[in-house]
């Protein structure tokens, strides 16, 4: 079913242009945590029913999390609950879930949101003090524990928040939100040094 | 050292570290640790305000945050100037510079204080009775002269250039109150291992341990034994202290915010550091230990300078190392003001006497102070105080009357009794309970996962309170599922005992007076003021309260609720408790707007959203216009063209060549699975099923009331597949309307829908030579006009990245509409400009874009549609499925008032001089002569000149408006009357030859 | 600000993830076309906007962005109950948990 995913989805042998990232290079320190755009990746929105979850593994090659508030990573590639049948996929390896998820008969949406999102690390020791500056989740170990993985907001604007390691978290947010994101972070990061 | 009235062996401030300060332009020095007030009365000085109505002088009533005369304007630079700043509160640094304020042209000869003259015609109520007439005064006169006078302090007139934080966090105990009460919770808590806060408004934690030279806790002093408890707090990594920090308000589910001074004590405040740090706590279990506060003697001329509450002497004293007088009096109704008494006794200071209001009380501080050889007369009355600018005597009677005595004193130290702080418990919507032996309201019915412990809880005495707060703490932590402590708890090994008091006036300003004995100062409200709002007919507390003010300043009553409830309780004949008390409300003490913002200011105020191609568009000098949060290239003027010229040009350029449009911002949702076209049939008016994959339909979206609500082109990628286009402004609510139906109404389809959006950048290019400028960019799409017709998608490459190519036209020129993925947007659009360059391509924006799509009648769903406009009324009746059985507003657009004839429709109009661009919004009728209001028939919702017709083109809603077509209709404006055609919508090219030229 | 417990995130979230969707268990009719002028108005426009028991609809937008319905108290604010959207009106209230608890 996803045959137009495919087509669309497949990485440009040759582009004669240059990708231009919002957000480019962008980072700011402040004493125990850093702030810096990651780079881009292979994204995928993928929705599917609980039967098709086992065939739409499989083909990603780790198992999709049923359980709220969690992610699985292997390989270079994670993906985030995010509702009851939606998951964001993330490869940070180089490699296509949606060319993966093309060769599932099950019933599923998959669909190229690599562009849509820009990436953002939020590391150190003060790492969720900066992100509460405008989260209103309970970031402590217990609550959000390293995989855990969240839609939620920062100040005005929709994040997914991952936590990667005790002291870093990924920020995902759309693109033309990323500069207010960037600038939030960089507000909290630099109060939440002091 | 020039502070007469310090005494150096008092106090816990190191005498080296001095500070100085001005206050009023005069320089003084002080200590650091001081607070203003502090450093004031070290100089000797009292006066430091003048009240609100009266201008009455004032001097420092307390020594915390419940302070209402002592308010001050602290000035550190032309744009930081805090007015109504509590000096008990202002902790001193080096050059600090403090104002009085409500006083001109000085502090002690004041022009305002005619009105304490003239006080009858001011008394409870003067407002409501004496600008009532005449009726016209009050617009020119009465308010603007009320205006004037209100309000204390000067506000500030530039931008505010500090900055301030916020902070969300959880924990599983928040401790309220950092005395010994809310230190022992957090010690018993934070043993367990959860998560504890603490929280104190003061510098340094303690509480009235500041004061209480009693007490030993552990073997050491109160004081220190806090700090060193608050030092072990502070190294646990479970635990977080906060000092300066006030908790303003408590909210549902034990959501309670706060506020944290960071650097409004500090000389230089390092750029980094915000001035204040909102605190949104979201606890298990909130602890409250928010202590007492003293409460007055109400008695004539309580409000002079020098004359101020016992507790806050000795803190004075005791803490600050500061003798508020040489020579001062006591005036009280309960023990604690004996402890002040010897303290000072034992400092040096002269107590000329002790005045208690109780006929034989008996106890060891009473033993004491008898032992120091202070003179105690019990049964009697302070009936007046002497003095203006500083209290200079007492007058003392028997409190049942008799003869006169006056005592000369340059102070005079004041206690009624404790009153619970119960401000936070009622906040959280608990119920408090009178308790009519100790004639004090403590907490009742609690309404939140809270608990209250020590003096707020009424409980007395430092054991008591102790144990009751290191219980509380150990439960409230054990219910948040705290490991079993092995703590000990503190051992209070000496401790002090002030219980009981009075409320209300004392003998001397009873209902058979006209003293000025003051309840609440910072309103200026007399005891005679609650009494005449009773006899004027107020019987709720609630009355009682607005029509006096009382409690209504910015102290909000800490101090004179208490005793005002017990004097209307007396006047109305009714126990306290029926009376009832007004309700506490946040914030407890003035947060600044600064707090409340925080980070929303400047560029966090709202997100400033952005396009792919927008640093291409500001590299060019493009305007750019607000369209939501987006920010949309709105003209690309050149060298000397305003916007005018711009427009003019771009419309031309696009009609002759081709123009390049970044069309980014628009709304994209994928719409993906076996149940795609079933779903777009019933939220879309169009039919579906039957689109071939590979075209495009233009699509209407309906409320359930058949009325428009969002419009776009939607493409159809493959059978199961649809890539769909909503407006700008309408993406998010248009997702949220899919989304709704979808899942609640429709969840038995196999459907799913993502926002796309901000995948892909668009560039739509519209022309007669926009063909040309693309198909050389283009891999593996047939452009010809056969393989890729009007209203048609393929996906392919562009510039060897992939893109969904549509071919459309929001400008009736032969168009495409080229969406690449976002990151390579910005260098797609350059590829297809420097094409472009080759056929005399121009930019345009959206107002060009407004235009060109109005020379051909597309409408703008928002701008001539305004929710109550159906298809029809839009002439868009052909994109109405008419054989469908459902459709999201089908049964809508049957209602008799939708079918009804003479609706508003849709039509062009031309004004008769085609050189009169018509306003938007400009009303419409039939007859400009006829009587005022006239008949409006409809207004017009869009309006240009077209450089292209050559004339002004507009379109309007009209009411049966296509009956009407070659009529003449007017536009009545402020300079004349403008005559109208009526039209039809389309005023280029109405055969649509140019879609293919 | 409220905490919410989403019913498909199954736990308690902060109110500013969510929005309020208006009034629940209000069936669009199979047969809309069909609908009598004094069904569709009751349908569309009356609301019984109660003081007390409310069952409304939210939306976790910014969470699962799952819609689904809460059983609400007008009076207090308080929330009684969520459950998943489809599910039938609860016929019995649990026993409100944040009742007034006298200490």
């Amino acid at each position: 079913m996803a045959k137009a995913a495919v087509k669309k989805a497949a990485p440009a042998a040759s582009p004669s242009v240059e990708r231009r990232p919002a957000l480019a290079g962008r980072n700011v320190s402040a004493t125990g945590v850093k702030v810096e755009e990651l780079p881009p990746a292979e994204r995928m929105s993928l929705r599917a029913p609980e039967p098709s979850v086992a065939a739409l593994s499989k083909a990603l090659g780790l198992t999709l999390p049923k359980k709220p508030k969690t992610s699985v990573s292997k390989a270079g590639r994670t993906a985030l609950w995010l509702g009851p049948d939606e998951w964001l996929v993330i490869d940070e390896a180089g490699n296509d879930p949606l060319a993966d998820c093309a060769k599932v008969a099950a019933l599923h949406s998959a669909v190229c949101i690599s562009h849509r999102n820009i990436a953002i690390s939020v590391m150190g020791p003060a790492a969720e003090a900066a992100i509460n500056s405008g989260c209103p989740q309970d970031l402590s170990l217990d609550a959000f524990p390293v995989g855990a993985a969240s839609r939620t907001i920062l100040g005005k604007a929709e994040i997914v928040l991952l936590r990667t390691a005790a002291d870093a978290f990924r920020v995902e947010c759309w693109r033309s939100f990323s500069d207010y994101v960037f600038t939030f972070l960089s507000e909290g990061a630099r109060d939440a040094a002091g | 050292m020039s502070s007469a009235f310090r005494i150096p062996s008092a106090g816990r401030l190191s005498q080296v570290r001095t500070a100085r300060f001005s206050f009023d332009g005069q320089s003084y020095t002080g200590i650091e640790g001081d607070t203003l007030a502090s450093a004031l009365l070290a100089n000797g000085v009292h006066l430091v305000g003048r009240s609100f109505k009266y201008h009455r002088p004032r001097g420092v009533l307390s020594a915390g945050a419940e302070e209402p005369n002592a308010l001050v304007q602290i000035v550190r630079d032309d744009a930081r100037k805090t007015p109504n700043v509590r000096a008990t509160v202002q902790e001193l640094y080096d050059g600090l510079a403090a104002n009085s304020q409500n006083r001109w042209p000085s502090l002690s000869f004041d022009v305002g204080a005619v009105n304490d003259l003239a006080s009858p015609l001011f008394s409870a109520g003067f407002y409501y009775k004496t600008f009532m007439w005449p009726k016209a005064a009050w617009k020119s006169l009465y308010e603007p002269k009320i205006r004037e006078a209100a309000g204390l302090g000067v506000s500030p007139d530039k931008p505010d250039p500090d900055h301030y934080s916020s902070r969300y966090a959880h924990c599983d105990v928040l401790v309220l109150g950092g005395g010994a009460a809310g230190i022992a919770a957090a010690l018993a808590a934070a043993e367990t291992g959860v998560r504890v806060i603490l929280a104190d408004e003061q510098a340094e934690f303690g509480g009235s341990l500041r004061f209480e030279s009693g007490a030993k806790i552990d073997g050491q002093g109160g004081f220190a034994w806090a700090q060193a408890a608050i030092a072990k707090l502070s190294a646990m990594d479970n635990v977080r202290v906060l000092s300066r920090t006030t908790a303003f308000g408590y909210y549902a589910q034990n959501f309670v915010g706060l506020v944290e001074r960071v650097s409004d004590h500090l000389k230089a405040p390092g750029h980094d550091l915000p001035r204040e740090r909102l605190w949104q706590v979201r606890a298990k279990c909130v602890v409250l230990a928010s202590g007492a506060i003293e409460r007055h003697m109400v008695f004539a001329n309580n409000d002079r300078p020098g004359i101020m509450l016992a507790g806050a002497a000795r803190t004075f004293l005791n803490h600050y190392g500061v003798a508020v007088g040489r020579n001062v009096g006591v005036y009280t109704a309960n023990d604690s003001a004996y402890a002040a008494a010897i303290d000072l006794k034992k400092a040096g200071v002269n107590v000329a006497a002790i005045v208690d209001l109780r006929d034989n009380p008996t106890g060891p501080v009473i033993d004491e102070a008898r032992a120091l050889g202070i003179e105690i007369n019990f049964g009697r009355a302070v009936i007046r105080a002497g003095g203006k600018l500083r209290v200079s005597s007492m007058t003392v009677q028997p409190k049942n009357g008799g003869g006169e005595r006056t005592i000369p004193v340059d102070a005079i130290l004041m206690s009624a009794g404790w009153t619970p702080s119960v401000h936070l418990f009622s906040q959280s919507r608990g119920k408090v309970a009178f308790n009519d032996e100790t004639k004090r309201f403590v907490p009742g019915t609690y309404a939140q996962d809270c608990v209250s412990v020590g003096a707020c809880n009424g409980t007395d005495g430092l054991s008591a309170t102790v144990d009751e707060a290191y219980a509380a703490g150990a439960k409230a932590a054990r219910d948040a599922g705290g490991k079993t402590a092995k703590g000990t708890k503190p051992k209070v090994d000496g401790s002090e005992n002030w219980s009981r008091g009075m409320l209300g006036a004392a003998p001397g300003a009873g209902p058979d007076t006209t003293v000025k004995a003051f309840v609440d100062f910072q309103n200026d409200v007399t005891a005679k003021d609650i009494r005449q709002a009773v006899h004027e007919g107020m019987r709720s507390i609630e009355h009682v309260k607005r029509f006096t003010t009382n409690g209504m300043a910015t102290d909000q009553g800490k101090t004179s609720n208490m005793h005002g409830l017990a004097i209307a309780a007396e006047t109305l004949g009714k126990p306290i408790p029926e009376v009832g008390l007004t309700t506490f409300r946040a914030p407890y003490t003035p947060v600044t707007f600064g707090a409340i913002v925080s980070h929303a200011r400047g560029p966090l105020f709202d997100p400033t959203r952005k396009t792919a191609i927008h640093p291409w568009a500001e590299a060019q000098g493009a305007v750019f216009e607000d369209v939501g949060q987006w920010k949309r290239a709105w003209y690309f003027p050149k060298a000397g063209e305003d916007m005018h010229a711009a427009v003019d040009r771009e419309c031309v350029a696009v009609r002759t060549n081709a123009g390049l449009f970044d069309a980014s911002t628009l709304g994209k949702i994928e719409v993906v699975g076996p149940d795609a076209a079933k779903f777009m049939e019933l939220l879309y008016t169009n039919p579906w099923e039957k689109l071939e994959p590979g075209r495009c339909r233009y699509g209407i979206m309906l409320r359930e009331d058949g009325f428009i609500y969002d419009d776009g082109v939607v493409g159809r990628l493959a059978p199961d597949r649809f890539h769909v286009t909503t407006t700008t402004g309408g993406a998010p609510r248009v997702m949220n309307h899919m989304e709704d139906y979808l899942q609640t109404e429709f969840p038995h389809l196999n459907v799913w829908l993502t926002s796309i959006t901000e995948q892909w950048a668009v560039i739509a290019v519209q022309g007669p030579k926009s063909r040309d400028i693309i198909a050389p960019l283009v891999e593996g799409i047939d452009m010809s006009d056969e393989a890729l017709p009007h209203m048609s998608v393929r996906e392919g490459k562009i510039c060897g990245v992939p893109t969904r190519l549509f071919r459309m036209s929001f400008t009736g020129e032969r168009g495409f509409e080229v969406n690449v993925p976002a990151d390579y947007g910005q260098a797609v659009w350059e590829a297809l400009w420097a094409e472009g360059q080759k056929h005399g391509a121009t930019a345009y924006g959206t107002e060009a874009m407004h235009v060109l799509r109005a020379e051909k009648g597309y409408i703008i769903v928002g701008q001539d549609t305004d929710g109550t406009v159906t298809p029809n009324d839009a002439g868009l009746d052909w994109a109405v499925g008419k054989k469908k059985a459902d459709f999201v507003g089908i049964r809508g657009l049957t209602r008799p008032d939708l079918v009804a004839k003479g609706r508003k429709q849709l039509v062009g109009l031309k004004t008769k001089d085609p050189k009169v661009v018509l306003e938007e919004g400009a009303q419409i009728v039939e007859d400009p002569k006829q009587a005022i209001p006239m008949k409006m028939i409809g207004h017009v919702t869009s309006s240009y000149w077209s450089q292209n017709c050559g004339r002004s083109i507009a379109l309007a809603l009209v009411a049966g408006g296509r009956d009407r077509m070659g009529d003449t209709l007017y536009v009545p404006m402020p300079n004349g009357v403008i005559e109208v055609e009526v039209t039809g919508m389309v005023f280029f090219d109405e055969t649509g030859g140019r879609l293919n030229g | 600000m409220l905490l919410i417990r989403c019913p498909y995130c199954e736990e308690e979230r902060p109110e500013l993830e969510f929005r309020n969707a208006g009034e629940a268990h209000i069936a669009r009719s199979a047969n809309m076309a069909g609908e009598s002028d004094d069904d569709f108005e009751k349908f569309f426009f009356i609301r019984s906007n109660p003081k007390g028991i409310i069952y409304e609809r939210w939306r976790h937008m910014h969470g699962c962005a799952r819609f689904f319905n809460a059983v609400r108290d007008t009076v207090t604010d308080k929330f009684i109950m969520t459950y998943k959207a489809g599910e039938p009106k609860p016929s019995k209230l649990p026993k409100n948990s944040n009742e007034v608890v006298a200490k």
